[in-house]
């Protein structure tokens, strides 16, 4: 099965379940939206197709469908909750939405990612239509290490390797996470939020859902914001509105956030710091500007233990 | 109230008996009319009273709003200034940042 079979048959899909006939269109070629190792997605017109990573589990995945189908306004729902098996992988078919625009800073929905998150971690688990596995963010972060590792010597690693020693077991994929654990989505960024035709914002992609500690899915704007790279009234806007939405992964303000944030933050640095590691090692180039500040970051974090943030004297 | 330059919410902490508005986000401070000079009275008659040399202030500053690893500009034991708000931003950094970091797996 090569990538370029797939590719075909997974647009071959795409096209007849957008039109429902096999009949020749009048729609835009079809368009690659990634082609990666861990899922190939392809659109045609209004219709979205992914493969999912190979060895995706089956029935994890149905689970996860299922809840997206549940959770209307929050999870873009699937157009089938069955994965349909194709060339030894499983594709999705979803409605295809607007992503937000990576030239456009000042558009970032950050009030409504906040919300989002906030009514998906409010969702009882008990009321869930299908139980889920563990959210698998730090099985994510715990990968990154892995490639890391595999990519071959580099000066930036040992700082990351301290960072990632700082952090406890669970945040490790090593041990169960802390009970009890709340809906999350597993690997929140700005990428994962598209706009429908009726103009509201719904998370997508639930490869990673499950349930475990919701800051998780805070941690990634947080780390960008303790590593110089989300300036600070953006934070504050995406904080704010995940407080108001009620959101159960923080305590209300004015109570310091960071507690709660810490280490995931640290384990979602840690994670982008690898990743960036080991991307530059195989394109055999220096570290970027940002990638830099996400190391220095790792190197400041293994210098302090993940300790609680003293508390406000009110 | 609102911060008037990052729009977060301030709060109100007593600092030697002066009510003080800080930003819970860019930990900015607002000061009232005359509180400056409460604040400097209390601690003419702290010296006054105590002689050299002066304790420390007592911590009576929330926490900082950023982890004690984060970049300088955030405050922690690289750098702790109150009131500056991301103001270090160059304009390409934040692009660059934006499109390249906040998208990816």
């Amino acid at each position: 099965m090569t990538a370029t079979a797939l590719l075909s048959a997974l647009t071959a899909k795409v096209r007849h379940t957008a039109h429902r006939t096999p009949q020749a269109c009048v729609c835009a070629p079809e368009g690659v939206l990634a082609d990666r190792d861990d899922a190939t997605v392809v659109r045609h017109g209004d219709t979205v197709a992914k493969a999912h990573a190979p060895g995706t589990d089956p029935g994890e995945l149905a689970a996860r469908l299922k809840v997206a189908a549940a959770l209307d306004g929050i999870l873009l729902p699937p157009l089938d909750e069955r994965p349909l098996p194709l060339h030894g992988r499983l594709v999705t078919l979803w409605q295809a939405g607007t992503p937000v625009d990576r030239d456009d800073p000042d558009a970032a929905p950050w009030e409504a990612a906040a919300t989002l998150l906030a009514h998906l971690h409010a969702t009882p688990p008990a009321a869930l239509p299908h139980h889920l596995p563990d959210m698998r963010g730090p099985a994510k972060a715990a990968r990154a290490m892995r490639r890391m590792r595999d990519a071959g010597a580099h000066p930036a690693a040992a700082p990351v390797e301290r960072a990632w020693a700082t952090l406890p077991a669970w945040a490790r994929a090593e041990a169960p996470a802390p009970l009890p654990g709340l809906l999350c989505h597993g690997d929140l960024h700005l990428g994962q939020l598209v706009r429908t035709p009726d103009g509201r914002w719904l998370l997508i992609d639930v490869d990673d859902l499950g349930l475990g500690d919701p800051a998780w899915d805070l941690a990634r704007p947080a780390a960008w914001y303790a590593c110089g790279l989300l300036p600070a009234d953006e934070w504050t806007r995406f904080l704010t509105a995940y407080r108001t939405a009620r959101g159960p992964a923080l305590p209300p303000a004015p109570a310091d956030p960071w507690p709660a944030l810490d280490i995931p933050a640290r384990a979602l640095t840690a994670q982008t710091a690898a990743l960036a590691v080991a991307k530059s090692v195989r394109e055999n180039r220096p570290l970027d500007e940002i990638e830099q500040a996400v190391v220095d970051a790792c190197d400041r974090m293994a210098a302090l233990p993940p300790e609680l943030a003293p508390t406000p004297t009110k | 109230m609102q911060c008037p330059k990052c729009h977060a919410p301030m709060h109100t902490y007593n600092r030697n008996g002066v009510q003080i508005e800080q930003c819970s986000g860019c930990r900015g401070i607002f000061l009232d009319y005359g509180e400056l000079e409460a604040l400097s009275r209390v601690e003419s008659q702290w010296g006054a009273q105590q002689g050299p040399p002066p304790p420390p202030a007592p911590q009576a500053y929330p926490a900082a709003p950023a982890p004690a690893w984060g970049a300088p500009q955030h405050g922690g034991p690289h750098g702790h200034h109150g009131g500056h708000h991301g103001g270090h931003y160059g304009h390409n950094k934040r692009h660059k940042s934006f499109g390249h970091m906040l998208f990816s797996s």
